[in-house]
């Protein structure tokens, strides 16, 4: 709004007003790509917090820190935080610096209302974390929201509807801004299949958030519906069902976890490629797998509900539609490895956390497949067998991807090197602490332990003593990585613009930093 | 076009309006909540959220309509809008999706399932399981209504949001042909019918709160049913403001034959909601 009192740059551009008000105003996208990031961050600790509370609180039968109740608000606010606050809007981060740079676009297509998504998210972050001080604490019905419970409890119920309501209204019109980006801002030559994979496994995500945001805010609208305008959507007595707002949550909720997950993809087909000298191998099959797996998404809900009950035939359609799904990941894992096969590898942080994401995320996938199996599921649901194969995807998946492209692209971000023995020590305390906390668990889950309990049976107690141990070993390690970040920011060894000798694409183009505006005229591609 | 366009994507200026959409729905947030837990002025602060999401809205699209007409959006920039607007219906139907499929698994599963078995026979041996329902408890605690029949009011809305699809594309035969009478009488009409469609609704609403015994609280049908008609009537309310934005600005001497994305941006939403009014009419009024 303000534009006359600076000076222009070379381009011809405005100066960016200074101080807090460059980053409320800016339409910029690597300034909002650095918002979502920094965003991520701060969450980040704070939901991690949440964790290791739990973690202590779990370190001994019986209950030591923490009410009961409260133990519930940690592990429903670690779940929505973590999902929502976390890994969404890193990845949507990756996607504003990255997106454009890749492309050859100026910037999204919509800088302002891509200003808005994010500046969206503080305000259901404040919404959130606010009920923790709120008559009858933070909402404790865990993060899937079910009825009755979520229909019961306070006023912190109501305020994380209407966050969700308001971090759906982000996430659409982020969708919306990088779907328009990748089919309309392409620079001329860019082809849908030339795209890196990181834009086409953003594009693919992109549609699964426009599909499913808006049902989930119709299944919150109807929760609040149920709790203060007296419908009864849920309730029997009024002809409504429970079970409904299940099927309505996790068709929106499984689709979610591909959301999570393919952007991992995406980064991660960048990094192999490039640490290994050689193209990705089966490019096309990785676009058609990470197509096949949404499409795929929008038939397996129910195999979160073979516990509540229904009919064998729905059992065996649930059981075998997620079972289809390994075949294109697992297209997918054949295809990074097979990158690497003969390549003249090198082992930069990145490299390592995209591999320890192969290997990782591969044991998740293995155990979803298990999990998949309606009548083991029906023996694991609701234990820690359950627990430990989702933080398998999401902590050595999705967050392990996430890591690794912090370190692959900020030399570009900021135009200084990591330092890279840091780096290495992050690595390797994270993925050592992330082991020792969650591999236990499955242990713990075929033996028997329900999650979301503060206290446990005496024969758990070994198992959880080293899963916490770990939980703690991997949540301090976390500074090592905002170290190396601060420290990249502030100085460091300068990078070329052609960051990685094996990298291609055109965001090794331009210099390092990034300039400010990059693209402004369309670069030639071959 | 009036001015010239450049070949430039137009890059927006650094702009407020974001952050003040952003501070207009943390007070709505808060003020809803507390107006629901009936805690003291959270009606006003609801009211005050209200007031500066519509002064963003009114700035912030002012600010686009001004870039518009100074000629600052070439053909890649409309392009962009027309994905934009495309995805944007998209995600309404899928909005829609989750109440009709509410619907759906009410009439189709769950009501019958609640008139057999044994839990039935133990909690509500009485219920007869058939649509329209105000479900097995609140029927045993004498709980009755009447449902809406479908050849009144609803028919002639049916009639009335079927017309105004013909008339906003007449409106829309005469911007191309750059006929400005055809175009702002095409728009009168289509606002009239709006708005009467609107008006009927609000007395079908009273009728059945005050003379059917069908209200929100009757059941899973009256919540279903409002919460569809609800959630569709909102769209109605939130196109006839559009289209009244569209006649404005087409008085005011906006919009060229061959620029003018706005207006179908509206049109393509218009049909979108008269799509989803016949889908109701059907399932919803009709078919019980």
């Amino acid at each position: 709004m303000s534009d006359a009192a600076h000076a222009p740059d070379a381009h011809g551009h405005p100066a960016p007003p200074g101080g807090i008000m460059r980053w409320l105003t800016t339409t910029n996208h690597k300034d909002i790509g650095s918002l979502y990031l920094w965003f991520a961050l701060i969450m980040l600790f704070a939901a991690g917090s949440m964790a290791l509370l739990i973690r202590a609180e779990l370190f001994q039968p019986g209950l030591q820190l923490v009410r009961p109740d409260f133990f519930n608000q940690l592990t429903t606010m670690h779940g929505l935080i973590m999902i929502f606050g976390v890994i969404m809007p890193a990845f949507t981060g990756f996607a504003n610096w990255q997106v454009p740079l890749m492309l050859g676009a100026p910037d999204m297509a919509f800088p302002r209302m891509n200003n808005w998504s994010f500046w969206l998210l503080p305000v259901a972050a404040i919404l959130l974390m606010s009920s923790f001080l709120l008559p009858g604490g933070a909402v404790a019905g865990g993060w899937t929201m079910y009825p009755p419970l979520f229909i019961q409890g306070g006023v912190s119920y109501d305020l994380t509807i209407l966050a969700v309501h308001i971090m759906g209204l982000s996430s659409i019109m982020g969708s919306i801004n990088i779907i328009t980006t990748i089919l309309n801002m392409r620079a001329p030559g860019i082809a849908l299949m030339k795209m890196p994979l990181f834009v086409w496994t953003w594009l693919i995500t992109a549609y699964l958030l426009i599909a499913t945001m808006p049902v989930l805010a119709g299944a919150v609208t109807m929760l609040l519906a149920d709790r203060n305008f007296g419908t009864h959507f849920f309730n029997a007595a009024g002809g409504g069902d429970p079970v409904m707002f299940q099927h309505i949550f996790w068709f929106f909720g499984h689709p979610e976890v591909y959301i999570l997950i393919l952007p991992a993809f995406g980064i991660v087909s960048q990094i192999i490629p490039t640490f290994s000298r050689k193209p990705l191998f089966g490019y096309a099959s990785m676009v058609y797998a990470t197509a096949s797996i949404a499409i795929l998404s929008f038939t397996v809900w129910a195999h979160h509900m073979f516990a509540v009950g229904m009919p064998v035939a729905a059992q065996l359609f649930f059981m075998l539609s997620t079972m289809l799904i390994a075949v294109p990941t697992g297209v997918k894992v054949f295809n990074w490895v097979a990158t690497m096969w003969k390549g003249s590898l090198t082992f930069e942080t990145p490299m390592l956390f995209a591999i320890a994401f192969v290997c990782l995320f591969t044991i998740g996938g293995f155990s979803g497949l298990v999990l998949a199996v309606a009548p083991v599921d029906i023996q694991l649901q609701d234990t820690y067998y359950v627990v430990a194969h989702f933080h398998y995807v999401l902590v050595s998946g999705a967050l392990f991807s996430i890591f690794a492209g912090i370190y692959f692209w900020l030399p570009k971000w900021t135009g200084h090197m990591y330092d890279e023995t840091l780096g290495k020590w992050h690595f390797w305390l994270s993925v050592v602490g992330m082991n020792i906390v969650f591999f236990p668990m499955h242990f713990l889950g075929l033996a028997g332990m329900p999650r979301r309990i503060p206290d446990y049976a005496l024969q758990f107690t070994d198992f959880n003593q080293i899963a916490t141990v770990g939980a703690f070993v991997f949540g301090f390690s976390q500074l090592v990585f905002l170290a190396v970040v601060l420290k990249a920011i502030k100085g460091g060894a300068k990078a070329p613009a052609r960051v990685w000798e094996g990298a291609e694409g055109l965001e090794w183009t331009v210099p390092s930093p990034a300039p400010y505006h990059t693209f402004e005229t369309v670069p030639a591609v071959k | 076009m009036s001015l010239a366009q450049t070949d430039k994507y137009y890059l927006p200026q650094p702009s407020l309006w974001p952050i003040v959409g952003s501070v207009a729905l943390l007070l709505m947030a808060v003020g809803g909540a507390m107006t629901l837990r009936e805690v003291d002025h959270g009606g006003w602060v609801l009211l005050a959220g209200v007031t500066i999401l519509l002064f963003m809205m009114f700035g912030w699209f002012g600010e686009v309509i001004r870039d518009s007409e100074a000629g600052r959006y070439n053909k890649q920039v409309d392009s962009s809008y027309r994905w934009s607007m495309s995805w944007f219906i998209f995600s309404e139907v899928m909005f829609f999706a989750a109440f009709f499929g509410a619907l759906f698994y009410t009439r189709v599963l769950s009501v019958p399932w609640l008139g057999e078995g044994d839990t039935m026979r133990q909690l509500w041996p009485a219920f007869q399981a058939a649509w329209p329902t105000a479900g097995p408890g609140l029927t045993a605690d004498g709980l009755r209504f009447t449902p809406m029949g479908a050849w009144g009011i609803p028919a002639i809305n049916t009639l009335l949001l079927l017309s105004s699809g013909v008339t906003v594309t007449w409106a829309h035969w005469g911007l191309k042909k750059n006929n400005r009478r055809q175009l702002v009488s095409g728009l009168v009409m289509t606002v009239v019918l709006g708005a009467t469609f609107l008006g009927l609704q609000v007395y079908e609403y009273h009728h059945a709160y005050t003379e059917l015994g069908l209200t929100l609280g009757a059941g899973v049908y009256g919540a279903t049913f409002f919460m569809l008609t609800g959630f569709h009537g909102f769209h109605v309310l939130v196109g006839t403001t559009m289209l009244l934005v569209m006649l404005l600005r087409s008085i005011a001497g906006h919009f060229t034959p061959d620029h003018h994305f706005a207006f179908e941006a509206v049109s393509w939403y218009w049909h979108f909601v008269d799509v989803v009014w016949v889908l109701l009419f059907i399932l919803v009024y009709w078919m019980i």
